[in-house]
């Protein structure tokens, strides 16, 4: 599943726009991931400007 | 926010601003609605644009202007350079004061406008038009509208909610990093692009200046091609080797897409513009001008729609055959010509830039460079004539 580092996200939308799955969404302040239908593509990895986004085992996941 | 409206808007960049301004010019009731908490900003753009592009939508207001462009300098990776003289003007503009004036002049035309307000989904009505669920601050609600013109960037999810895949392939879209940088030592006049592989792969770096000693400087990499590093792990390098004393006033991120444009812009009262709709010039990443020439063909359109109470896709088709027959067709030769350049590698890039050693910027057409850049692919070279025609 996708993990994002809220500390370095900038909001800026870049994943969205390649995941073929449509399971991110911005909000203004927020960007909420739906792991249950994440295919793990890894495209939105690629692309992200900062290096916010990780791949990690389902144990891994901290609550928020 | 009132129940109803002829046209909802989706978004308060360039190319939402552009349609609401001309389909409430052309007498129909309009709603843009951003997400964010004010228009214009967080800026993620260079800034760039050309002046002709600009004026053909609106009188270029001296306030937006940072700084005026009238020479280019392509530098090589081993920092040869080629210096280019344009009879074109360029601008770098202030687009958080562009962004909210396009926004003020919509609104004089009789545009409501709302920040804080974002599109969650849509349902269709048994009438043919659409409801619109919004979360206007801490509120849902239901806007009922006649055309939804989806203006929202490059996410583009609004498409997605009525069944359009937009979702870009990596080749096609640029992971970009850029910084305001203060106290640098450049040519205030003087746009620069550095191509490099190490630097930018499949991408370039730019240096657009913006007066008093402050640059727009970015980069972006393309999203097939960045080897496992962020564009602002680029970005960072580059910087320390070029600009080590640079301060850094502003740092953005953003994406380019650089593709052609989607291949269906209209559906049943719905219309795509902009970045949404992929119009962006594949080769330079330029969006501004052609997110504003969309939304003043799409403004038109949507409003004539009303008036003849035909909002089906036949009807809307006027939008996207202009699209297609005049800017899109430019630009489906733009994505043939960088598809060939991401490919390029730093010791063609090399060969370019000393194949034009010592000549006068005057003499250098960016149509010339262009030509040798594709002078192994016989068939693109129609492409780069044609496109460059006049620079
Ligand atoms: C780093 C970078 C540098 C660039 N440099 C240049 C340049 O020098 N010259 C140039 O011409 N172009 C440049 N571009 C491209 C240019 O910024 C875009 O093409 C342009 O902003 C597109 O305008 P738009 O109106 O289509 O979209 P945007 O300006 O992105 O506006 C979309 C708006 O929709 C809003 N929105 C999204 N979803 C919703 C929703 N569900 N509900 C409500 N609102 C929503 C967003 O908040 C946003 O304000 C650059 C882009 C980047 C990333
Ligand atoms: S691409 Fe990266 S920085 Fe941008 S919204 Fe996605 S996770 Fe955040
Ligand atoms: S890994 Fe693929 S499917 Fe999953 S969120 Fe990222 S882009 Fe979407």
């Amino acid at each position: 599943m996708i993990r994002i580092n809220r500390e370095i996200c900038d909001l800026c939308g870049v994943c969205v726009s390649v995941c073929p799955e449509d399971c991110l969404e911005l909000t203004e302040t927020y960007l909420r991931t739906d792991n249950n239908i994440c295919i793990g593509c890894r495209f939105c990895i690629k692309v992200c400007p900062v290096g916010a986004l990780s791949e990690v085992e389902e144990s891994d996941e901290r609550p928020l | 926010m009132k129940d109803r409206y002829d046209v909802l808007i989706v978004g308060g960049g360039p190319a939402g601003s552009t349609a609401a301004r001309f389909a409430a010019q052309n007498g129909v009731s309009v709603c843009l609605l951003e997400r964010d908490r004010e228009i214009g900003v967080p800026v993620r753009c260079a800034e760039g644009v050309s002046d002709t592009g600009i004026r053909k939508i609106i009188d270029i207001n001296p306030n937006w202007i940072a700084a005026t462009i009238k020479r280019f300098r392509f530098h090589s990776p081993t920092k040869k350079y080629v210096d280019v003289s344009s009879n074109e003007i360029g601008y770098v503009f202030y687009r958080r004061i562009f962004d909210h004036d396009l926004a003020v002049e919509a609104a004089k035309s009789g545009v409501e406008i709302f920040t804080k307000a974002t599109v969650c989904g849509f349902t269709k009505t048994e009438d043919g038009f659409t409801n619109v669920l919004v979360r206007y601050e801490n509120r849902e609600r239901t806007v009922q509208a006649k055309i939804v013109i989806a203006a929202d960037g490059i996410e583009s999810r609004i498409a997605r909610m009525a069944g359009i895949r937009t979702n870009l392939a990596l080749k096609d879209i640029e992971s970009c990093a850029q910084v305001l940088a203060g106290n640098v030592d450049i040519d205030p006049g003087r746009i620069d692009f550095y191509l490099s592989e190490k630097w930018s792969p499949g991408g370039y770096v730019w240096v657009f200046p913006k007066g008093n000693r402050m640059a727009n400087i970015g980069l972006g990499v393309n999203g097939s091609m960045a080897k496992g590093r962020s564009a602002s792990e680029y970005l960072n390098e580059f910087l320390d080797q070029n600009f080590p004393n640079a301060s850094r006033l502003t740092t953005i991120y953003g994406g380019v897409p650089v593709t052609t444009n989607l291949s269906r812009l209209v559906e049943d009262g719905l219309m795509i513009i902009g970045d949404a709709a992929h119009q962006v010039n594949p080769l330079t990443g330029g969006g501004i001008s052609s997110a504003m020439a969309a939304g003043k063909m799409a403004g038109i359109v949507a409003a004539d729609a009303i008036h003849c109470g035909d909002i089906s896709r036949k009807k809307l088709c006027t939008y996207e055959n202009e699209w297609n027959r005049t800017i899109g067709k430019d630009y489906r030769r733009f994505y043939r010509l960088k598809e060939w350049i991401r490919n390029m590698t730093d010791k063609e890039f090399e060969e370019i830039a000393s194949a034009f050693q010592g000549m006068a910027p005057t003499d250098v057409k960016i149509s010339s460079i262009f030509r040798m850049a594709v002078k192994n692919k016989p068939s693109l070279i129609v492409d780069a004539i044609k496109v460059f025609a006049g620079f």
